[in-house]
């Protein structure tokens, strides 16, 4: 059924209809509404699930691995100094192997304080181990949930559905929320295989020396590294039975591109009315958005980018020190390859600076202009 | 004893704790979780955070429990147990006991967050917290369960510990949950009676077990029963309940207290302690004795006769 709801309430009815059956939160500005109406649905049994009003997001990521462990489908959310909080737990899930779902919605990091947007708080937990989704739109948020659970079950590790503050979280959207049954048919009951059962009891996470320690770790690449498959898959499946389908990137017009923009979340969908504008103007460039971070989709943007002629990538987000992070994972990526195309970073929109069609234009046609990057990171919009 | 006759055991005789666990000589930790376990059952969830007992578990992939465990990071013991309560009742799977099962840091420092929230949503976890007064896994550090006058590595005899032992019973009281007690390892009738009463309530309950340690109380192995016993019997730690935050029961009501000096002049820890200190303590011990007497409605006053 279609209706109109804002990006944090897509979050919502996308754990409802995944039929979440313990969820563990706690409030944080800009993610209020997803657990508000949560608490909704459980109240007046729309949604069958065991709701634990936490009181931290380190007991929240905490509570939904213990839920995770007897076998129980587990969600959460947060934003920013909550997802930093609930930094170990995360590395608690993906180490215990448990496929909790969490949203994250893209909050700059204090101090200052700050509520609006930006990507340092989720690729701050790059190095987890936890997927990491970038929605563009309230209709991908609530379909992504669902993909995020089919994958995440299959390859025991937690998920994370990320969305920009106040550009998706608060803003309405014509979102179309499937069939209760036809979900139910994508996605199956989560049944793992090793649960704490006092019929087959286990000890889960003990004591683990040199001789063990590193074959997790090698398992647990291994799983992300075949979620790469598992989220081409079951997105190709999900948009036979829905009619949308996701991958780890999309492309927009980018076949003929000898110029390619690169960017992620609600820059990605601005970036189209940019790259309509420019090609109308007769200049040879194309989106490619990159929907999913980690697993990183190397072999796509090897393949997508080897024998073009420029790369321009927009990061909204700064590892101090170095740059961009996307810029930096794109160029490792290329690193081997020949032909590779020399790549523009771009930093821009930190802490919720609008980023409009007008400046994503400016980006692509400083690229066009300029023989070579002249920077390792080439601020836009900064006032000084 | 008559030919036909048989002893009546009050303490059950299925052993869930088995032998080959990693605890130290006269551990007070691992006569805790045996006699825990033996009021429980086999239908029970173990979810331990960084501890003594997570390492006296055994390495992977060994175990020396026979209910399924969950190692959990050190601050989370009781927001995991809500989790695997939650997860277990969406399921459906309303019996499993699940107890969160931690030391005295992860109880009265580091978890204190995680337990007061699980305490005041009054969610239905056992919650036993074995006391051994300090950091003992990581080498004897002081945790704010180490009471006045004791030697830890962090503090040494010239700066021995200034404060006293942290109240947690009154703070978990102050939260009004059904169910807190006491208990301690000389006492195992007295344990398990408390546990068996734990599961039979909805809701938090709290047990805190007082926990000798040899390497860590500088004590002799072979006197970790005595030691409970004297801890008991000083009035040291007294073994109480409070049921919904409000009603005293002393469960063995001290009338005539040994002198604390018995208890503290077995343990390497307190080997510093002037008489002066040591008079400053017993005066501390018996005031409180006296306060709890009077919580518990109790006329009675003792004192400890020289």
């Amino acid at each position: 059924m279609k209706q109109v709801i804002m990006g944090n309430h897509a979050l919502s009815f996308g754990a409802m209809i995944s039929r979440v059956q313990v969820i563990a939160a706690y409030p944080i500005t800009p993610q209020t509404q997803v657990v508000e109406l949560l608490s909704e649905l459980c109240a007046d049994k729309r949604l069958d699930a065991e709701f634990i009003k936490v009181e931290s997001e380190h007991s929240a990521m905490a509570a939904c691995c213990g839920a995770s462990a007897v076998g129980a489908r587990t969600f959460t959310a947060t934003s920013a100094q909550g997802l930093a909080l609930m930094h170990e737990m995360i590395h608690w899930a993906v180490g215990g192997r448990l496929p909790v779902v969490l949203g994250n919605i893209n909050r700059a990091m204090g101090p200052p304080w700050t509520i609006w947007t930006d990507q340092n708080d989720s690729l701050s937990q790059r190095d987890t181990g936890c997927l990491q989704f970038y929605a563009q739109s309230n209709q991908e948020v609530l379909d992504t949930v669902v993909q995020a659970f089919k994958v995440s079950e299959q390859i025991l590790l937690p998920s994370m559905v990320i969305l920009d503050a106040f550009a998706l979280s608060h803003t309405s959207e014509v979102v179309d929320v499937p069939d209760q049954k036809l979900v139910d048919e994508y996605l199956p009951p989560f049944n793992p295989r090793y649960i704490l059962d006092p019929k087959e009891p286990h000890t889960f996470g003990g004591l683990t020396g040199p001789d063990g320690y590193y074959e997790l770790r090698y398992k647990i690449e291994e799983a992300i590294q075949d979620s790469k498959r598992l989220i081409n898959e079951t997105g190709k499946e999900f948009g036979e039975l829905f009619g949308r389908e996701y991958g780890l990137v999309e492309k927009y017009k980018l076949d003929d591109a000898e110029i390619v923009l690169i960017a992620s979340s609600t820059i990605a969908s601005t970036a189209r009315v940019a790259i309509d504008e420019l090609q109308e103007e007769g200049k040879k460039v194309g989106l490619l958005r990159v929907r999913v971070f980690r697993p990183f989709p190397s072999e796509e943007i090897r393949e997508l980018l080897v024998n073009r002629k420029k790369v321009a990538v927009i990061d909204r987000n700064i590892s101090f020190g170095h740059g961009g992070i996307f810029a930096q994972e794109i160029k490792s990526a290329l690193y081997n390859c020949k032909d590779k195309p020399p790549i523009w970073g771009y930093i821009t929109g930190i802490g919720g600076r609008d980023v409009t069609v007008e400046h994503i234009k400016e980006i692509v046609n400083d690229t066009i202009k300029s023989e070579k990057p002249e920077q390792d990171i080439l601020w836009k919009g900064v006032k000084l | 004893m008559e030919r036909g006759k048989t002893m009546k055991l009050s303490i059950p005789e299925e052993e869930l704790v088995l032998q080959g666990h990693l605890a130290c000589q006269g551990c007070g930790a691992t006569l805790c979780m045996r006699y825990a376990l033996k009021a429980l059952g086999q239908n029970t969830i173990l979810d331990i955070p960084a501890c003594c007992w997570s390492v006296i578990d055994g390495p992977f992939p060994h175990t020396s429990v026979k209910v399924p465990l969950f190692h959990t990071a050190f601050e989370t013991a009781a927001c995991a147990a809500s989790g695997i309560r939650a997860g277990l009742d969406a399921l459906g799977r309303k019996e499993t006991n699940v107890v969160a099962w931690a030391g005295d840091g992860g109880t009265f420092d580091i978890g204190i967050q995680a337990l007061s929230g699980a305490a005041e949503r009054n969610d239905n976890i056992i919650y036993i917290c074995y006391d051994n007064e300090a950091y003992m896994n990581t080498g004897i550090q002081r945790s704010s369960a180490t009471p006045y006058g004791a030697w830890t590595t962090t503090t040494p005899v010239k700066h021995f510990k200034k404060m006293p032992k942290k109240d947690l019973v009154r703070i978990m009281a102050a939260h009004r949950i059904p169910y807190t007690a006491t208990a301690c390892v000389g006492y195992p009738e007295d344990f398990i009676k408390k546990v068996k009463k734990a599961k039979e309530i909805q809701g938090t309950t709290f047990l805190h077990i007082m926990s000798p340690c040899p390497p860590g109380w500088k004590s002799l192995p072979e006197e970790t029963i005595k030691l409970a016993k004297l801890a008991v019997t000083t009035c040291y730690f007294p073994i109480y309940e409070i049921e919904n935050g409000e009603k005293y029961t002393i469960n063995k009501v001290i009338k005539n207290p040994k002198p604390v000096k018995e208890f503290l002049e077995r343990q390497g820890r307190f080997r510093h302690l002037t008489e002066e200190l040591i008079e400053k303590i017993q005066k501390n011990v018996i005031d409180s004795y006296n306060g709890l007497l009077k919580k518990a409605g109790l006329d009675l006053e003792v004192h400890v006769k020289e």
